[in-house]
Order: C-alpha cells, then structure tokens, then sequence
C-alpha cells in the first residue's frame, strides 16, 4: 500500500478528483494548505507598497491505494493537474504499513 | 400637548432634570415650509448618522481580522460618547447664546427656546450632533490595531466635549471667522467659507488622527529595520468597498443636509458632490494603478472619500465643472499623501485617514478660495474666488482657518494623546497586539472559529462532542 500525496493549483482539484474517480480510486482528504517551491514566491503591491508573496495557496490531496494502482494514479493526478505553468506543484508516494477501517476493524489493502 | 424637558441647576455637583408644562400662550405657528425644513434636516441627520457604518467597515477591512471587534466596537463607542458629550457640553461651546467668539456659553442641555421659525433646537442639535460623532470617528482608523480601548474611549469624550466643538465655534457657531452684523469678517477681511466642513468636521477629525498615529507609533511589523514601510493587508475588501459606498450614500446627508432647508438648492448641492466623488474615484485609480502598476481598490475607495472630503466645504459655491476639478484634485492628492505619510512621515495610518480627511479637508477648504462663483450664505457675495475675479482675499481667508485649525487641533489633541499616554496609556502591551485585540480587550473574538483569533479546536468543538450530541438527543427522545 503507497500514500500518494499531491499539492496541486486549487483550481485543478475537481479535475484531479473526477480523473481518480474514473480510475476507481474512492477516497481521497483534501486540504487548504500553502507552501512555495523552485519558483520562490513574487512581488504585489498594496496601497502602493509593495510586499512579497512568499506561501502560495495551494491544495493537498491524499489518497492511500493498493500497489499495482499506484502508477495509473500518479500519472493521472500529473496529467489532470497539469497546466504547464510556474507552480503546478508535485506528487510523493511514500509506502503504509497498516490501514483499519473504523466502522469494521478492516484492516490492509480490504480497508482502503 | 407638547411636553418640554426643562434643564436644571447643578446642585452639590448633581443633576436635577424637572419635567415642565406645556409652553405659553403665545406660540409661532410653523409653517408647511418650516415642517419641511425640520423634516429634510433630520432626514439628512440620519443618512449622516449611518455615515458611522460606513467608516466602522472602511476600518474594519483595512485593518486585520485579529482586531475587527475591536475596530467595530470603537466606532460604535465614539459614537455613543460622541452623542452625550455634544449633549452635555459641546452643543453648548459650539451655539450657546452667551460667550464670545471663541467659546460659546448659556442654552445648557438643550436648555428650551422659543420656536421662531426655521428648524427647531431639536433638528438642530441633531443634525450637529452627526457631524460631532462624524469628527470623533475618523480618528480609530489611523489609530487602530493598537490603541487601548479605554484610552480611545476617554479621547472621544475629550473631542466631542472640547475641541470639535471650539471649532465649531469659531465658523459656524457665528466665532472670530465669521462675518461681522456688515458682511466683512470679524477679524479677516472677508468670513470664512465651510458649507458643510472640510476643515470643521474632517480636517478636524484627520489632524487628530495624525497626532494619535504619531504618539503612539506605528504597528509592530510596519517598518523594518532600515526604515521600509512594510504592506500590512486588511482583511476584508469587501467590507472595505461596501463602507465606501455607505458614507457616499451618507454624504448626500452631510453635504445637502448642510442648506438647512427644504429648497430648490438642495439637489445643486447634491450634484456637485456627486461629480466630484465620481471624479476623486478615477483619479485616486489612475494615480495608484500608474504608481504602482495596479488598481489598488481600497486606495480608488480612498480616492471616492477623497473627492466628497474635497467638495464638502465648497459644494454649496462651486460649479459643477469646478467640484469636478476639485474632486479630481483630491483623488490625485490622496495617493501622493498616503505614500508621503507612509513612506517619508512614517506615521502609520492603515485606513489613510489623515490623507483622505486632513488633506483633503484642507485642499477642499483652500478650494472656495479659487474657485468660489455662488454665494453659499456664507461668503456673502457671488464670485469670490480668485479665479473668478476675487481676488485674494478669499483664499487668505481659507488659508488662515486650515492653518489655525491645524495649528489648534493639533496641540490640544496632542496634549490630549500624551496627557493620556502618560496616565493610563494609550497603547496596548507587544503581546496583545501580536494577539489581537479582540479576545484580550472585549473577551471574544469577532470571528469566532478563525484559527487566528486564537480561539482554540477544544472550545471548537466542544458545544459538538459526542456527550453534548447524545444529551440533546435524549432530551429530544424524552419530549
């Protein structure tokens, strides 16, 4: 089992969620996050003085899925984040141990 | 039948308020114009009144969320104090019948008169009373995020008791600027012209504010090390945008509200505020968007204050053409003025108050000076300005009721702020300003449930947890 977490442009999580549902990934956590990368923020001015805008907004999505799945899912999260610009953001997966289910006590790849 | 509120004595240092009878035989029957009279002037009273709206959002947006009760709560507060300090004393310094050009006295309380026409004392005093909480308002902006709440609470006695009231005096209550019994002023050459108060109520209201900002110093975090203004952003631009159009609503009290009557004047007046608010708007977004590359909308709202601040004085003597100039002006000057405050002054100032009222208020009233072509019953003749052939005379006039009311304003409300600073304190501890003034000043934050109110996930989520849902539920199941 692999955690795939993405930070993506907000604007792109519907695109993201309906790409992942259609590959049959149900489940996913969404947060409001903001963070900077390479591009290192920029300059915007109020009431004339100008300031910098060092954390930009963006949306962290995660979604735990079984091995053989990971590979479709990343490359559809990259795919329907992309929009070729400055600060599209990154995709990680890192390997889960163990997943239970609350309401069952499922546990492993049954609880995901 | 009418009951009348007579004012007593002051008795061993209380107060003894006797209700009267009914008044004596010989009444002034009002006439359909004089009910008309009242009936616009209190109309105008209250569109001023809501004015109080417009500022509490203006300052609110500007300024952050961490702070907005406590922004909110000082501009209802000044308000109420403003009210009951123009009651007790102001009204009094400002119109009294007695006392001489500088401090009126006499007429205590609304002490009764007879009714002679015209509006009655009690339009009167609430149209004035208005612009007295108009005044004492304008200062929490310049003051705000990190003015004691009580030591702001005490100034606003102060102002509207004392010194919005002196001024006042001095103009409109008939004091050394004014006209003598033969049309020449009583001191200058020529009286002095205000329609509805550039310098008397927000020249006023922005020299208070740039001494309270200077006294207390700027935010923590507004300049660096070297001196670099830094841009503190309001929370709220929205709130920003809707307060600026409430006080543009509200200046069609303030400035048509000022003839006094119900007469064909009215919408003259009207008009030429109208076009130089439109023109102060463009201007104000013009000069910004080609400072600093954008349309800064809470500087083009300044801009919109700017070009009403600026027609205030003269809306009942200009042209349209000239209020549009004039506004223009304003707009223009407003954007230059923040940047001077902020970046050269360095008295910080989020809502740019002293700009937008100080300034402005100042260029407006040096405006009728120029540009004077009607008479507004103040000027007493027609073409005053000196670019309709005036002459000078006018605009010495002006210039030397700017200066005095600068010079007054600032040294009494400077003496006030320091008087202040160094009793109670006028400024809240580093730890509560980082904090916010919400929770530490009034107990709760005013926006419960934002991360930066410091309101905590367990009082969150407490009134939520599991017992609390099982107690209402089973208190459910047992009705």
């Amino acid at each position: 089992m692999k955690l795939i977490t993405a930070i993506v442009k907000p604007f792109k999580v519907d695109d993201v969620k309906s790409a992942l549902k259609e590959a049959g990934v149900v489940g996913l956590t969404v947060t409001e996050v903001k963070g900077v990368g390479r591009q290192g923020g920029h300059t915007e001015t109020y009431r004339g003085t100008e300031y910098q805008v060092d954390l930009v907004p963006k949306v962290k999505l995660e979604v735990v899925v079984d091995d053989p799945v990971v590979d479709t899912a990343v490359d559809l999260i990259v795919a329907a984040a992309a929009s070729g610009k400055i600060g599209d953001g990154k995709v990680w997966v890192t390997p889960v141990e163990a997943v239970v289910r609350i309401r069952t006590g499922e546990q492993g790849v049954d609880a995901i | 039948m009418r009951r009348r509120l007579i004012t007593g004595a002051v008795v061993a240092g209380g107060l003894l308020l006797i209700l009267g009878s009914p008044a004596g035989a010989q009444e002034y029957e009002p006439t359909t114009q004089d009910i008309l009279d009242n009936l616009w002037v209190f109309i105008a009273g209250i569109l001023v009144l809501f004015m109080q709206a417009g500022f509490a959002l203006v300052e609110a947006g500007l300024t952050r969320g961490k702070n907005v009760a406590n922004i909110m709560m000082k501009n209802l507060m000044d308000c109420m104090a403003g009210v009951l300090a123009f009651f007790l004393i102001g009204f009094t310094i400002a119109y009294g019948p007695d006392g001489n050009d500088i401090f009126g006295l006499g007429g205590w309380f609304l002490a009764d008169q007879p009714y002679e026409g015209g509006l009655t004392l009690h339009t009167n005093f609430f149209f004035q009373v208005a612009f007295a909480a108009t005044a004492a308002t304008i200062v929490s902006g310049a003051m705000a995020e990190r003015t004691k709440f009580k030591s702001y609470f005490l100034y606003s006695f102060v102002i509207t008791a004392l010194i919005y009231p002196m001024v006042v005096r001095w103009t409109w209550g008939g004091g050394w600027l004014g006209a003598d019994e033969d049309g020449t002023g009583k001191v200058l050459s020529v009286p002095f012209s205000d329609f509805a108060g550039s310098t008397i109520v927000h020249s006023v209201g922005g020299w208070a504010a740039l001494m309270g900002a200077l006294i207390l110093g700027p935010r923590l975090g507004k300049y660096t090390k070297d001196g670099k203004p830094r841009a503190i952003l309001g929370h709220s631009i929205p709130l920003v945008l809707l307060g600026t159009l409430i006080l543009f609503i509200g200046w069609f009290g303030f400035n048509p509200g000022s003839e006094l009557a119900a007469d064909l004047l009215v919408q003259d007046i009207a008009v030429v505020t109208l076009l130089s608010a439109a023109a102060g708007g463009l201007t104000g977004m013009a000069t910004i968007w080609i400072r600093s590359g954008k349309p800064d909308v809470g500087m083009t709202c300044n801009g919109v204050l700017a070009g009403l601040v600026s027609i205030t004085a003269g809306c009942g003597a200009l042209y349209n053409w000239a209020g549009i100039l004039v506004g223009a002006i304003g707009g223009v000057l407003v954007v230059f003025s923040v940047e001077f405050f902020e970046k050269v002054v360095k008295v910080d100032d989020p809502v740019g108050a002293i700009s937008v009222h100080g300034v402005c208020g100042a260029w407006g009233t040096l405006a009728i000076g120029l540009f004077a072509a009607k008479d507004d019953a103040f000027l007493g003749r027609e073409d005053a300005g000196l670019f309709y052939g005036g002459g000078f005379d006018q605009l010495v006039t002006q210039a030397v009721m700017v200066l005095a009311v600068f010079v007054f304003v600032t040294v009494t409300t400077g003496a006030l702020f320091l008087a202040i600073k160094y009793t109670i304190g006028l400024r809240v501890t580093p730890e509560e300003e980082l904090e916010g003034l919400d929770v530490l000043e009034h107990g709760s934050p005013g926006y419960a449930g934002d991360t930066l109110s410091g309101l905590g996930m367990d009082e969150l989520t407490a009134s939520m947890s599991t017992k609390e849902l099982d107690r209402l539920v089973g208190e459910k199941a047992e009705a």
